[in-house]
């Protein structure tokens, strides 16, 4: 194991490395809130037609779009984070020698991903949400205590966002072709998120399935984490779960792939 | 060379170019056939949005399901074809930025041909055949009086449509030679435009709907040849004939459009970036 | 005079470039990267034009293809105005881009054939004996039907050399051709170029970082830097006044001091048993060998040719740098071919 301090400084180089492209970041905002406000309509429409919907009242709604237009770039929910390099690294092989490094696979990309994610709700996130709140009813807290709670959950939901990913990407050991996997990172993230429609407004069973699935902690859970719609440890708890457990299978899957490529010879 | 002949020119190297595409494609079927699989399911997750919308209300906007699907259908197939023929330019910027794009000046085609008929994606196919699968099954659900007109109507939008989401891809590909790395602005008007689309004009603000009438005329795609099916009034009060004027506006966005594509090549060539 | 094949007329480019000087702040700075270039090739002639990095090479021929606009002068290729007439030009050039395919990845070498075929309309008659005369003088015979992503880097570059001459193009642009190839493939594309270039009397410019390409293959070199002709003439006019040098690698038994060697050669670094030493590329080495040889502990030797850029570095450092042009420099070359 190479010292600790390697994973910091791999975060600060992912975060600078997105730092560098200031066009694309200026675009991506630029997007995100052209999107923001079509879904914004929708929803305000949705909510007239069915006040209280999922829970929600209107100005809720409508945070709840910012929210995840906010996040989409920082959460990689339709994929776009490191997986797609690693993915590209098994399926050429270059896997081989990071196995060999002597740092840990899971923490490096780890700590990758999270120096993105931080440039990504800075960079991307910050504007189209100032936006919302600003020119729409917001459903925001008044009390620090809130918003510091919102962080601690926004940070739970880009672990599992990651603990994901990775298994998605460790798949293409198997499956020798990242395209249908970087597909279904899309469709499972877009879907299965709440992108499209917060969660809590899924009717019937479907709705009781996704809100069970790990998708749940990135957007869905940090939104009423923000908007006082759940008990807080409560959702620490369901993001924490998924969290452990997805990571942990992260590390079975990966040592797995290991064995797989040792046996191979790389 | 004149225009007609130009223009044949770029079709015929269209055809032969994207004929490349397609055979090096069939090289992996099993992972074409896949990926045509993922396009469907992706794309149609915005229909599935639109029914879980429904499962919770009767109407949106006053606008009833078979109603929305019309104008779901409208858009996605009018963009599905617009996709599938000039997707590509949104790959010029990269093609910019590596330098490739030069091998293509080189060559004696139009460039926009070449550029559009670049990565002929043929996987692109699923969006608009899961777009005319729902545009069909709107066409007998929603209520419309159907005269020879109303008939004629359906092609013709689609086809004026396709040149309308046309037109926007090629003008964000030629500001792509402006700002290379600013490929996303373009989503913005394309994979925007559609899902603005995909939901009645009574959802939105108004002045938002003049923009979408009267500035970038999105409008003509569905909006208004939909209001006109199903005999609904169209919120800005257009003259009766309006969604028969769609080749029209088709036209004012082919005729700028080709303008900007022009004045962006032109620029290249003499920064060279 | 009678007009020359590739004719360039105090040929200017001047780029706006945008640098960061400070978080928000861009700076705009015009670089001229061709200035004032003026020079004529005949028809059938084969030149080398060569230059260190960021010298106005890969400019000067983007003008000559069409691909970029010049800022001012007159440019003519063919008695086409390239910028203007892009498409009618490309069907009488052919231009191979060293490290950048254009051959179809995932098809059979021939599939990018067919496609040259039809997209410039090449008659079906010659395409078939053009096409049969590359593949038999270039070796593709076995190749035509591999995927081109299957070749070897060589085999590609003759695959590409090929492509760009089915149309019977008057003028062919090398970039770079040899780059990354083995000795082999190298003096097979080597003996190519000199054969279509007798044979068919088709002008070849090529711009290249391996002297012996120049050396074997062209008469006439061009060199430019900062965006200005500085030489103009044969490559061993090039070597005398740059005073180039080969270098001699000494593998030693052991370690020792410096070898003590005849000037004007003399010893330039010293990696333990290993020794490098300099001589005038005008001399022959054999009398340095037989002379190391009979005094020193030898376990191997070889002979480096010139590097390109430092020929010309050397040249430029001996000149005093960019000559002035004269005050009114007609379309003439700088130096008259010898």
């Amino acid at each position: 194991m190479g010292s600790w301090r390697v994973y910091p400084a791999v975060a600060a180089g992912a975060f600078r490395r997105y730092a560098t492209y200031r066009a694309a970041t200026a675009a991506g905002v630029f997007t995100n809130t052209v999107f923001g406000l079509i879904l914004v309509y929708t929803y305000l429409a949705l909510w007239e037609a069915r006040p209280g919907l999922g829970g929600y009242d209107q100005a809720q709604a409508v945070t709840y779009v910012w929210l995840g237009q906010a996040l989409l770039a920082m959460l990689a929910v339709q994929g776009g984070g490191f997986e797609t390099e690693l993915m590209e690294r098994i399926r050429t092989g270059e896997i081989a020698v990071d196995l060999y490094r002597p740092v840990d696979l899971q923490l490096w990309w780890l700590a990758n991903d999270v120096g993105r994610a931080v440039f990504q709700l800075l960079g991307r996130g910050v504007v189209p949400f100032l936006f919302g709140a600003l020119f729409f009813p917001a459903a925001l807290p008044g009390e620090a205590a809130v918003w510091g709670a919102f962080l601690v959950s926004l940070l739970l939901a880009v672990l599992v966002s990651f603990a994901i990913r990775y298994l998605f990407a460790l798949s293409v050991f198997w499956l020798l072709d990242g395209q249908g996997v970087a597909q279904a990172v899309m469709v499972t993230g877009v879907f299965c998120s709440g992108m499209t429609l917060p969660l809590n407004a899924f009717p019937g069973g479907l709705g009781e399935v996704v809100r069970a699935l790990p998708w749940a902690a990135q957007l869905q859970v940090p939104a009423d984490v923000l908007m006082g719609e759940t008990a807080v440890p409560a959702a620490y708890l369901f993001q924490a779960a998924w969290a452990v457990a997805l990571l942990a299978a992260g590390r079975l899957v990966q040592s797995a792939a290991t064995r797989r490529v040792v046996v191979q010879g790389g | 060379m004149r225009w007609p002949s130009r223009a044949a020119e770029g079709v015929r190297a269209y055809r032969l170019i994207a004929g490349m595409w397609i055979r090096s494609t069939m090289t992996y079927r099993a992972s074409f056939a896949l990926t045509v699989c993922g396009n469907l399911v992706l794309t149609g997750l915005d229909f599935v949005a639109i029914l879980l919308m429904f499962s919770q209300v009767d109407a949106l906007g006053g606008w009833t399901l078979p109603e929305v699907a019309l104008l779901y259908g409208l858009s996605v197939t009018a963009f599905g074809i617009a996709h599938l023929a000039f997707g590509s330019m949104a790959s010029l910027g990269g093609r910019v930025r590596d330098g490739s794009f030069d091998t293509l000046l080189v060559r004696p085609a139009p460039v926009l041909a070449q550029v559009a008929a670049d990565r002929f994606a043929l996987r692109r196919l699923g969006r608009g055949v899961q777009g005319a699968g729902v545009l069909g099954w709107a066409l007998v659900a929603a209520d419309v009086d159907w005269t020879v007109a109303k008939v004629l109507l359906v092609p013709l939008t689609l086809v004026c449509g396709a040149v309308i989401f046309g037109s926007l891809f090629v003008a964000g590909g030629a500001f792509q030679f402006l700002a290379q790395d600013a490929a996303e602005v373009q989503n913005a008007f394309t994979y925007g435009g559609t899902t603005l689309l995909q939901y009645p004009p009574t959802v939105f603000g108004r002045d938002l709907v003049r923009g979408v009438t009267f500035v970038l005329p999105l409008a003509f795609v569905n909006w208004v040849p939909a209001a006109h099916l199903l005999g609904r009034p169209y919120p800005l009060g257009l003259p009766d004939g309006a969604a028969f004027a769609a080749p029209l506006v088709a036209l004012v966005c082919a005729v700028p459009a080709g303008a900007v594509w022009r004045i962006g090549l032109r620029s290249y060539r003499s920064t060279g970036s | 005079m009678a007009d020359a094949f590739i004719e360039l007329d105090r040929i200017e480019k001047v780029f706006e470039v945008r640098r960061k000087t400070g978080f928000l702040k861009r700076e705009r700075r015009r670089v001229r990267a061709v200035d004032s270039l003026s020079f004529r090739v005949e028809r059938g002639e084969m030149v080398g034009y060569i230059g260190p990095n960021g010298a106005g090479k890969s400019t000067t021929v983007k003008m000559l293809t069409g691909i970029l606009t010049p800022s001012a002068g007159r440019l003519r290729v063919a008695g086409i105005d390239p910028s203007r007439e892009r498409t009618r030009l490309a069907h009488r050039m052919g231009v191979v881009f060293g490290q950048r395919t254009t051959l179809w990845w995932d098809l059979p070498l021939i599939d990018s054939y067919k496609l040259m075929h039809r997209m410039y309309r090449i008659p079906d008659a010659r395409y078939r004996e053009n096409l049969d005369r590359l593949v038999e003088l270039l070796g593709l015979g076995e190749l035509l039907d591999v995927p081109v992503r299957q070749l070897s880097l060589g085999q590609r570059m003759r695959g590409d050399i090929a492509a760009a001459l089915l149309h019977d193009p008057e003028v062919l642009y090398l970039d770079e051709p040899t780059i990354g190839l083995d000795v082999i493939s190298k003096t097979r594309v080597r003996e190519f170029l000199r054969q279509l270039n007798t044979e068919r009397a088709t002008t070849v410019l090529l711009t290249t970082h391996d002297l012996q390409d120049i050396e074997q293959l062209c008469s006439r070199v061009m060199v430019i830097d900062h965006g200005r002709l500085v030489y103009d003439g044969a490559l061993a006019g090039l070597h005398e006044v740059g005073e180039s040098e080969r270098t001699l690698v000494v593998d030693l038994e052991r370690e020792l001091p410096p070898i003590d060697a005849p000037a004007p050669a003399r010893v330039v670094r010293v990696e333990g048993p290993r020794q490098w030493l300099a001589f005038p590329a005008s001399e022959s080495a054999a009398g340095l060998v037989a002379r190391i040889a009979a005094r020193y502990p030898l376990v191997d030797l070889s002979v480096r040719e010139p590097d390109i850029e430092a020929v010309i570095a050397k040249m430029l450092r001996g000149t005093g740098d960019v000559p002035e042009p004269p005050p009114d420099r007609d379309a003439s070359p700088v130096t008259e071919p010898s």
